[in-house]
């Protein structure tokens, strides 16, 4: 669909539109006039990172702000109507009948003390349906997004639902009105692999029965790329190119995306082969005046014209769109630029001794007089200088292995966690000063990880005088070069750790652990709270910091492309068990792959526009408490062998060398393709 | 929920004979021969022993304490020291009276704060909420027999408006009896007022920005609506803790508002029991007090997991 077709007839449109935050009395533009314009039927995706004004140009486009926002200027029409200038009863009125949203975090955007049957039922009471009528609506609802036993889920509760379910319920809701706009905000964020396929299959097949006009927010470009007809790209409030999705994330021709999508991993790579881009320096604050071009500061190609005059949007006759760019032409230059900046990584070699070594290793958590195990049969190990990247979903034991191999939760009699060759005591206190340094932990959420009230030196030198006992000004110098080495900077130092960025923080936190000089790293989804841009630079940070120190990692993530990135081995877990364990390329690569694992693939949507079949998985995780008999994975299993696979639990069989899988069918068999089943259920 | 009820109501067991026991501890701390403290300075050393030997107040301390939890959980509490009168004649009255001006304070200060608490959240930040906000502050800050001897001082003495005595004579009507004891109760809605309209608003402030009221607000509701509908329901529980705590304060008499107006309640009644170490008195009314404050607890948490699904669907496994 092209530009010009959108705009005769367009469902929405977005017409330089300004928004501005008061904060503290001053008036800060946030969106610096944003126009768009999405046709009936049509998906349109914007992109960005934290910042960019992406969340509020779609709160704009309904106009709901928070209590500080203002629009200031610009018009946006739903339908031919002008929303900016509603009255509050008409905006209701739009509210009820013309657009809806789906958010992130289904669970909080459920009330937590109303029946779904309630609030769902609600929906269409506020369409002024008779209490009957809504009631059965609602019903034919949840049974237009898949929920097959809809009589059921109407009489539970929000917390009673997984999250997946919830988030049916809330697009059934966001549907109850046949909208003419429908805005999705991160809609499957938080949402496991497979349930968050689940959910974007459910989305496409609604599209086609509807013909809303769909805004798609996501951080997730190749999500974006999968579902979206169209992409904007938003950076300081500004759109800066906009195109159809696929040739913008293959031929970019605005440095900022260019930026972008260099930051990510794609395309298979590995940090022995190349580095990730960054983009230096941070995003203007909001509310900078910019009568320049908005990405000036960061952009390889600046240059006086982009310092003085806002840059025009250039068409791009190749492929529709354009790019708010003055020298989109010179795009290769940044390309290249890009190419030049490497850093050497070493790889691990094969004959690297091993530093860690887990046998037998569960864990068994009780509680209200159940057992419940979280960790069962854990073997692995880890040689000098490798990542084992950890993936599965979420109650799969990944931070339970984690936390036993630092013995912050202690395992249980029979297993064994050693450090070059020696067995470790289960539980931390237990352990010698050394064992202790020896093994470091990088967790999610820096902010919680550092003591917030002390600055940056004074965390670092305590955690060189507690691991190494190093104390005074030795210390002092140790930290300046350990800060100086992770490109810290002196001033860095005496700031507290809210005073610092994200990504600044997450580099604090590094160097915290590596302040012992450790041998192995548990990294705990390290950067799954930052923008792309600086998990590339957290990425190559922790690749260097690797070649140089010979450190290990334990690297636990849910999101593929990092782990194929970072990992040397990959283990996937599923209710506690490795289910495979191999090299990335017999993971990623070279397959067979365990069935879970195929699942789990098939379920990434890819930036690239790789396209695999889905192997979509039946039901839900079961419980830990209380796992199905045989192999733990039959119940949802796309290759299930009756009467085999629910009796005898597997052991492992190595389908290649160094590669396991915990299956009953052998590698010939598991490279069979597999039939996906006919239409998505739920 | 039964399990729910049945654990909490013995823990409410526990927790009384935990407060007979303190209350034993404390008096018997205090300085002073029982018999010398009632009979008063001028009485022959025989009469004093002679009524520390009827009271059993000469016995080692250990058969005391068995006499008196005995006598706390067949609730027979025996008779005063001073009067020699049974305990429930002169405590039951006093309760009676507590609950009136209590449930009279209550009456008033429930709904107005909580509509304050709701008008203040809806307009965060804006005039009426500071001046709502400042207003609850200053009103709690004031203790509250200062509160009572203004109002007294004004209402009752300057403008002849109620009355300077607030025990309620025998026999005077429904109406006639709010004469007594309004201003009374006006000094304890002063200080909890703000107390509780604070508690309301951030409550409601925070369900106001939670992303379940933005889905209601989407769904094309009006304000009014998400409010009742959405809002509320979630917002109230901690207001309904503080409520259910003070309750338990208001029953057990404040002291002060007792003193200013001449109110014979529970609180004058403890006050007087510790002075004249009237044991069983003291026990007594200390025990309602608990009682009250345990009952009025549970009964909070029993509106809370109504109001919240969650915490009655796993409160009762």
């Amino acid at each position: 669909m092209t530009a010009d077709q959108t705009r005769t007839g367009a469902a929405l449109e977005v017409e330089d539109l300004k928004v501005v935050y008061t904060v503290r009395g001053i008036d800060r533009e946030v969106l610096r006039g944003v126009s768009f314009s999405v046709a009936p039927g049509e998906a349109y995706g914007l992109v960005g990172e934290s910042g960019c004004g992406k969340s509020t140009c779609a709160f704009a486009a309904v106009r709901y702000l928070p209590r500080n926002g203002r629009i200031v200027g610009g018009h946006v029409r739903v339908g031919g109507r002008d929303v900016t200038s509603m009255s509050q009863k008409d905006l209701q009125d739009f509210r009820a009948r013309e657009a809806s949203m789906v958010y992130q975090d289904p669970a909080q955007a459920l009330n937590p003390t109303l029946r779904i049957g309630a609030q769902v039922t609600e929906s269409f009471l506020l369409l002024g349906q008779k209490k009957a009528q809504a009631r059965a609506s609602a019903l034919e609802a949840l049974r237009k997004v898949r929920i097959a036993d809809p009589e059921r889920v109407m009489d539970r509760y929000p917390f009673q639902l997984s999250g997946g379910m919830q988030q049916r319920v809330v697009i059934a809701m966001a549907l109850a009105c046949n909208p003419k706009l429908l805005v999705l905000d991160e809609p499957t964020t938080g949402l496991d692999a497979t349930v968050e396929a689940e959910v974007l299959d459910l989305v496409r097949v609604l599209r086609q029965e509807s013909d809303a006009a769909v805004v798609m927010i996501a951080h997730n470009l190749g999500i974006i790329r999968s579902l979206c007809d169209r992409v904007g790209v938003m950076y300081a409030g500004r759109i800066v190119e906009e195109g159809p999705s696929g040739e913008v994330f293959d031929s970019p021709r605005h440095p900022y995306t260019v930026g972008l999508l260099r930051s990510l991993p794609r395309h298979g790579a590995h940090k022995t082969e190349s580095a990730l881009a960054t983009i230096p320096g941070i995003l203007p604050q909001i509310g900078t005046p910019l009568p320049t071009c908005v990405y000036v500061d960061r952009c390889p190609l600046a240059d006086d014209v982009c310092q003085t005059q806002v840059p025009p949007k250039v068409p791009i006759a190749d492929r529709g769109g354009f790019a708010l760019c003055h020298h989109s032409d010179r795009i290769p230059e940044v390309e290249a630029q890009l190419d030049a900046v490497q850093i050497s990584v070493l790889s691990p070699s094969d004959d690297s001794p091993d530093v860690l070594e887990l046998s037998a290793v569960s864990k068994t958590f009780h509680q209200r007089g159940h057992d419940i195990p979280a960790l069962v049969g854990v073997d692995l190990t880890l040689a000098a200088g490798d990542t084992l990247g950890i993936v599965g979903e979420s109650g799969s034991g990944k931070s339970t292995l984690a936390k036993t191999i630092l013995g912050i939760e202690a395992v249980d009699d029979g297993g064994v966690v050693a450090l070059d060759g020696s067995e470790l005591a289960p539980a931390t206190n237990d352990r010698s000063a050394d064992s202790k340094r020896a093994m470091q932990m990088v967790f999610q959420n820096p902010d919680s990880a550092l003591n917030r009230s002390w600055s940056v030196r004074r965390i670092l030198v305590r955690s060189m005088q507690k691991l190494t006992g190093i104390g005074g000004e030795e210390a002092n110098t140790k930290v300046e070069a350990l800060a100086a080495h992770l490109r810290l900077t002196p001033r860095h130092l005496d700031l507290k750790p809210r005073q610092l960025s994200g990504g600044l923080k997450q580099r604090v936190a590094i160097a915290r652990a590596f302040a012992g000089d450790p041998r192995i790293v548990v990294c705990d989804e390290p950067t799954s709270a930052l923008d792309v841009s600086v998990q590339a630079a957290i990425l190559n940070l922790l690749a260097s910091l690797q070649s140089e120190n010979k450190t290990s990692y334990v690297f636990i993530t849910h999101d593929m492309g990092v782990v194929r990135y970072l990992a040397d081995r990959i283990a996937v877990m599923y209710l506690g068990r490795i289910m495979e364990i191999g090299s990335t390329d017999q993971i990623f690569d070279d397959g067979p792959n365990h069935p879970y694992t195929e699942a789990l693939l098939s379920a990434v949507p890819s930036v690239d526009g790789e396209v695999r079949t889905r192997i979509p998985l039946a039901g839900e995780v079961p419980s830990p408490a209380n796992p199905p008999a045989g192999c733990v994975f039959h119940t949802r299993c796309h290759r299930l062998v009756a009467g085999l696979c629910d009796v005898t639990e597997p052991e492992p069989i190595e389908l290649a060398p160094g590669h396991l899988s915990r299956c009953h069918l052998d590698a010939a068999t598991l490279a069979q393709p597999v039939k996906p089943p006919a239409s998505v259920s739920g | 929920m039964r399990r729910f009820v049945l654990k909490r109501i013995g823990s409410i067991a526990i927790t009384l004979w935990l407060l007979a026991t303190i209350v034993f501890v404390f008096v018997n701390v205090l300085p002073g021969d029982i018999g010398r403290k009632v009979l008063g300075p001028t009485a022959q050393p025989a009469d004093v022993a002679a009524f520390n030997a009827r009271l059993g107040t000469d016995r080692p301390l250990i058969e005391q304490y068995v006499t008196s939890m005995r006598r706390v959980f067949t609730l027979d509490f025996g008779e005063s020291f001073q009067t020699g009168g049974p305990v429930t004649d002169l405590v039951l009255p006093a309760l009676g009276r507590s609950a009136k001006l209590a449930i009279l304070a209550f009456v008033i200060t429930i709904p107005i704060s909580i509509a304050a608490g709701i008008y203040a959240a809806r307009r965060q930040d804006r005039l009426a909420d500071r001046v709502t906000v400042n207003i609850g502050l200053a009103s709690t800050s004031v203790p509250e027999f200062v509160t009572a001897s203004v109002l007294l001082a004004v209402f009752a003495v300057q403008l002849q408006l109620g009355k300077v005595y607030a025990n309620v004579p025998e026999g005077t009507s429904f109406l006639g009896q709010l004469d007594y004891l309004l201003l009374p109760a006006l000094a304890m809605v002063v200080s909890y007022f703000g107390y509780i309209a604070r508690m309301t608003r951030a409550g409601v402030i925070g369900a106001l920005h939670a992303d379940y009221t933005r889905t209601a607000t989407m769904k094309g509701m009006d304000p009014g609506q998400v409010m009742r509908r959405h809002v509320l329901r979630n917002a109230l529980a901690p207001t309904i803790t503080v409520i259910s705590v003070q309750i338990g304060y208001l029953f057990g008499g404040i002291v002060g508002v007792e003193k200013v107006f001449n109110y014979p309640g529970l609180g004058t009644m403890m006050l007087n029991a510790v002075g004249k170490k009237d044991i069983p008195v003291l026990q007594a009314s200390v025990l309602i007090v608990g009682i009250i404050y345990m009952l009025s607890t549970l009964l909070a948490d029993l509106v809370i997991a109504y109001l919240n699904p969650r915490v009655r669907l796993e409160a009762g496994r």
